[in-house]
């Protein structure tokens, strides 16, 4: 199967590859996937207390290129916006940017669980409620 | 200078050997005829033809040319033989051995067998891939008249106890069938010898072109029969009709010829690359073997590299190595090797693992070059790896609850 040149790029030059410090109060972890499916992602965030900025954004990856992709944009994506701003990305805006083709979706999906995964991480620590998320919809 | 891509997928297809291809030619052009053109030179020529190469054919598995059957491939092959035998000796029963690691050309056929009335046992492997004897044994019953089971393993490349499979089978009266399409031209195979009534095997997996394969069916101690899969003309001793395929069957009587005279000094150098690509590589961490390493193909090697996934782990190289990954991911279902399953390993391991298949052609420039390109693209990956992470902070990835997805 051809990659989108993309994708490729984020598989050659991952941005944001790393680990914050998970029990710092102010990073969100977002481990989301299962080895058995052939792909887990962790995703961290940084937000300063302050401003609600996500300030840093971190992920590691196993997976396929798309789902490396899917992981190594949302970081780049999440970096400088709002809490509230990040729970505004959907999947679909990974997969036209990215140029999944469909057997692809899953990864985008997997990047978008992990973003609430690590917002509601966050909101736990500081003592806020976790936000209820409908289902996903691709499994 | 090194020439990428380099292929190293040989199990999957080989390139055809230049010489193959020379001894083609001739009977695409001038002697174009019909083997079974009888009134005039053009079907002289071809007929002529055809008989040399399966001369060469038989030849290479100590078969008489008699008994070989042209077939388009070991896929009609397999399923010549097993609906064949199901369909000739419906009087004597209707039960078939096999194995869950057997291609999917015997286990589709087999599926479609039971869909016919007929009753199929699956022998689990061993986790070293091989069947258990004294399991087979104990699955033949009165009803048992055919065992299928493989030679070579097409995604580990172990070399199942063939020999021992045929005295069984006979031991009881049971017809043994085997693919051997791995096995012929790369290791030493004997129907006599192996104790083998029914063989397919291909020649486009050992330098030949792709579209013909054959047959092999016993004739004597026993005299086997398959009814007929395909009806027509009643070539091929009324067992395959079909206008035979003249140029297809030339090349790959060329190709036994060459490995019936080149294999043993062939598979030595071949083993030797393998040997050294296997050694190198598994000087990485978590880097695992799967299947037999006694009783294996000397030109294959399937190696897990645990904590990275295999399609990702293939996009690091796949334009410049060609090679096949356990995990198929491509599909929605992300499904996991059924073969290495079947070994026992954990998905984990399964969605890691990297199938090399070397050939004649392979170098050692370009076993060099995989080293090195694989090598670093695993520890690459572990860097990106959360699973490795957690690995090395010795976290047991077993006792987390992973969210389902």
């Amino acid at each position: 199967m051809a990659y989108s040149e993309k994708v490729i790029d984020h598989y050659q030059n991952p941005k944001n590859v790393g680990t914050l410090d998970k029990s710092s109060k102010n990073v969100g972890t977002g481990l989301v996937g299962a080895p058995e499916c052939g792909d887990v992602m962790r995703l961290q965030i940084q937000v300063d207390d302050a401003t609600g900025m996500i300030t840093d954004a971190k992920f590691k990856t196993f997976g396929c290129g798309s789902a490396i992709a899917s992981s190594s944009l949302a970081t780049e994506w999440l970096k400088g916006k709002s809490v509230d701003d990040a729970l505004k990305i959907d999947n679909m805006d990974i997969v036209e940017e990215l140029n999944l083709p469909p057997v692809k979706i899953h990864c985008s999906v997997l990047a978008e669980d992990a973003i609430k995964a690590a917002i509601n991480d966050y909101r736990i620590k500081n003592g806020m409620e976790a936000i209820k998320f409908e289902e996903s919809v691709i499994h | 200078m090194l020439k990428l891509p380099i292929y190293l997928d040989n199990n999957a297809t080989t390139p055809m050997d230049p010489r193959v291809l020379e001894a083609m030619t001739p009977y695409f052009l001038e002697h174009f005829g019909n083997a079974a053109s009888r009134n005039h030179p053009f079907g002289w020529e071809a007929e002529e033809a055809v008989d040399y190469a399966r001369e060469q054919v038989a030849k290479l598995v100590g078969a008489d040319p008699k008994e070989i059957i042209f077939t388009s491939g070991a896929t009609e092959a397999d399923n010549l033989a097993i609906k064949g035998v199901f369909e000739m000796y419906a009087a004597k029963g209707n039960h078939i051995i096999t194995a869950t690691t057997e291609h999917k050309a015997v286990l589709d056929t087999c599926r479609h067998i039971e869909k016919e009335g007929g009753e199929v046992t699956y022998l689990q492997v061993k986790p070293d891939g091989l069947i258990d004897l004294n399991e087979l044994e104990a699955a033949i019953k009165p009803t048992t008249i055919l065992i299928a089971i493989m030679y070579a393993n097409n995604e580990i490349g172990t070399v199942m106890p063939v020999k021992e499979i045929g005295a069984i089978a006979h031991k009881h009266g049971v017809l043994f069938f085997t693919d051997a399409t791995q096995a012929v031209g790369k290791i030493p195979v004997d129907v006599n010898n192996d104790g083998i009534d029914l063989m397919a095997f291909t020649a486009h997996k050992m330098y030949g072109p792709k579209g013909v394969g054959a047959l092999y069916v016993r004739r004597k101690n026993p005299r086997v029969k398959v009814t007929a899969q395909m009806d027509g003309g009643g070539h091929e001793r009324g067992m395959r009709s079909g206008t035979l395929n003249v140029p297809g069957i030339v090349g790959f009587g060329k190709a036994c010829e060459l490995c019936r005279l080149e294999m043993v000094a062939e598979s030595k150098q071949i083993s030797k690359l393998r040997d050294k690509l296997e050694t190198e590589l598994m000087k990485l961490e978590e880097a695992y073997v799967n299947g037999s390493k006694e009783h294996r193909l000397p030109h294959v090697t399937n190696i897990s590299f645990k904590h990275v996934e295999g399609e990702g782990l293939l996009m690091g190289f796949n334009k410049n190595i060609a090679l096949s990954s356990g995990s198929a991911c491509t599909s929605a279902s992300l499904e996991p090797s059924y073969v290495l399953k079947a070994l026992g390993l954990g998905d984990d391991l399964a969605h890691s693992s990297l199938r090399f298949g070397l050939g004649r052609f392979t170098t050692e420039e370009q076993i060099d070059y995989t080293i090195k390109a694989i090598s670093e693209t695993v520890l690459k990956l572990r860097e990106m790896s959360p699973l490795w992470e957690m690995y090395k902070e010795g976290i047991d990835l077993s006792t987390i609850e992973w969210a389902a997805h």
